[in-house]
């Protein structure tokens, strides 16, 4: 299981429990603003793009090829951006913190 | 804000544009019931999984649009395996299949599209012959190549429907033939180029297409069919799969005179000639500011866009119909992402990157204005793709041609 919060763009702060799926999943399913996830989950939308909060990057990992194809020239990207599809959700993902990009 | 506490909103359909509208009705703060129908019994799901992954994993829960709990939290009601059988607007009511009627102050049509069954002789007898659009298709498939034991398919129509049918089946130990109409496939929506491509990757995977192949009638013995062709080749198959197109579901708004033109003809805000009724998705034709032309789109996109754009003008706010379309397309270890829309172009740029594995892009070009890019493999493309169609941003086609020049968003100008 793990807690992880969202802060959406008008900086609500939502935090919720997952223990499987991506983390857009988590997100779409909890309705949080600005995860669309249109694709279903691959890699092709770039709909469910967030921001990881500098300290948790570590626990996060390094994005694949394709994914930072889609994220290279958005306006939004900075060097915390993630699409949070190819995010799986599992316990090392405890307390993490994700800004939505949109 | 819009008092809207005691109005009730319907919708007809409950696939992408309609469960989308429902919850972005929510998110723009809609107080009243939402009420979601649907003559599909199975809880919403994403369509495009069922041609490229389902038919493998076939796990329908890892695939909803939205869980249970989520309708319940926004308050959202699901009626499910429920088909409305028409619409009062003078009365503001729909009437649901032998269960009365629903009242609306608001109605949304978010009915989609069926496959097209073409009139081929013996196709309504064929055994094993399915379309592709439904969780249940997908399902019933699945079991049909599960007990057969030569799993010879034959796919009737070369579009992306079938061509990622033909790839996902082809993982499970099928033989696969797809048989195209015409000479070459994807012949509606991409340049040749691409047409070869596919062609390519699918023989390399040992999928058989034929092109110019135009099934005149399907003969059928003993649970095996054989599919004959115009020119009287005929092939043995164990399944049948029809590929070959959709016809929109207009008729519950025809009926009661809401514009019907190739879809219901919807406003910038995709509300019908009823100012009280909205239609979004598949089943709709609309303008794009953009291309400055009515279009009929078949794309999660726009099913998505439209439901945004209807939320908000049923809750007062201004929010028009102003995107690009783009569609995606699996098949095998190959990602196809594609932006705009090249009917009408006049020029054709290919891009093939200098990488290990495949990747290039298609530039499709009317004179000098980027219509439209395809990216095989190519994020960078499509992403830029989309962000100079939006910007009508004039390229340097030698430039981008050059592949010794990177991708980026200022060097190709
Ligand atoms: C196999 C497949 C693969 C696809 N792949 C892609 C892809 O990769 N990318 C992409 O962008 N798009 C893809 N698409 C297209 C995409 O799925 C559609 O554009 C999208 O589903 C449109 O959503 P919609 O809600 O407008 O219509 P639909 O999904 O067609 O839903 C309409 C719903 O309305 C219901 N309905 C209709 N009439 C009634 C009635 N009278 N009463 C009650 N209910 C009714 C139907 O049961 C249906 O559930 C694919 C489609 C299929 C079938
Ligand atoms: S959901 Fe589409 S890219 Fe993540």
């Amino acid at each position: 299981m793990a807690k992880i919060t969202f802060i959406t763009a008008d900086n609500e702060s939502i935090t919720v429990e997952g223990t499987s799926g991506s983390v857009m999943e988590l997100a779409v399913n909890n309705n949080i603003k600005g995860i669309d996830g249109d694709c279903g989950g691959v890699c092709s939308c770039a709909t469910c793009h967030v921001h990881v909060e500098s300290e948790f990057v570590a626990k996060t990992g390094q994005a694949e090829e394709l994914e930072n194809d889609m994220l290279e020239f958005d306006d939004l990207t900075n060097e915390y951006s993630r699409l949070s599809c190819q995010l799986q959700v599992s316990e090392d993902l405890d307390g993490v913190v994700f800004k939505v990009a949109k | 804000m819009l008092d809207t506490a005691n109005q009730v909103c319907v919708v007809i359909g409950a696939s992408h544009a309609g469960v989308n509208f429902a919850f972005n009705l929510r998110k723009e703060g809609w107080q009243g019931e939402v009420i979601l129908f649907d003559s599909d019994p199975n809880i919403p799901y994403h369509r495009p999984p069922l041609s490229k992954s389902y038919i493998i994993d076939g796990d329908l829960n890892s695939n909803l649009l939205k869980p249970l709990e989520s309708y319940k939290k926004d308050n959202i009601t699901l009626k499910l395996g429920v088909k409305v059988s028409s619409i009062n607007r003078n009365i503001r009511t729909i009437s649901i299949e032998n269960k009365g009627t629903q009242k609306y102050d608001k109605l949304v049509i978010a009915t989609g599209a069926r496959p097209f069954i073409p009139p081929i002789s013996g196709i309504d007898s064929a055994a094993n012959l399915f379309p592709m659009r439904t969780a249940n298709d997908a399902i019933e498939i699945k079991k049909a190549i599960d007990s057969s034991e030569k799993k010879r398919v034959i796919i009737i129509g070369g579009g992306y429907i079938g061509l990622e049918t033909a790839a996902s089946l082809k993982k499970t130990g099928a033989s696969v033939t797809v048989l195209e109409r015409e000479e070459r496939i994807l012949a509606r929506v991409t340049a040749p180029v691409m047409s070869d491509y596919f062609m390519e990757l699918h023989q390399q995977n040992d999928v058989q297409i034929l092109t110019n192949n135009n099934v005149s009638f399907i003969k059928t013995e003993n649970g095996l069919n054989t599919v004959f062709c115009d020119d009287e080749t005929s092939f043995e198959a164990d399944i049948v799969i029809v590929g070959v197109g959709i016809r929109v579901n207009t008729e519950l708004a025809d009926t009661v005179g809401l514009e019907i033109e190739q879809g219901i003809k919807v406003n910038e805000f995709s509300q019908t000639n009823d100012e009280n009724i909205y239609a979004i998705g598949d089943c709709t034709f609309h303008y794009n500011p953009h291309y400055k032309r009515y279009l009929r789109l078949e794309s999660v996109q726009n099913a998505v866009d439209q439901s945004k754009v209807a939320a908000a003008s049923i809750c007062d706010k201004d929010l028009i119909y102003d995107t690009i379309p783009w569609f995606w397309s699996d098949q095998y270890d190959v990602k196809l992402q594609m932006v705009g829309l090249s009917n009408g172009y006049n020029d054709v740029i290919v891009r093939k990157e200098e990488t290990e594995n495949t990747s290039f892009s298609v530039w499709y070009f009317k004179d000098d204005a980027l219509l439209a890019v395809d990216a095989i493999n190519n994020g960078k493309a499509f992403v830029l793709g989309t962000r100079f169609i939006k910007g009508k941003q004039k390229i340097n086609k030698t430039k981008l041609v050059d592949v010794s020049i990177p991708m980026k968003p200022t060097t190709f100008l």
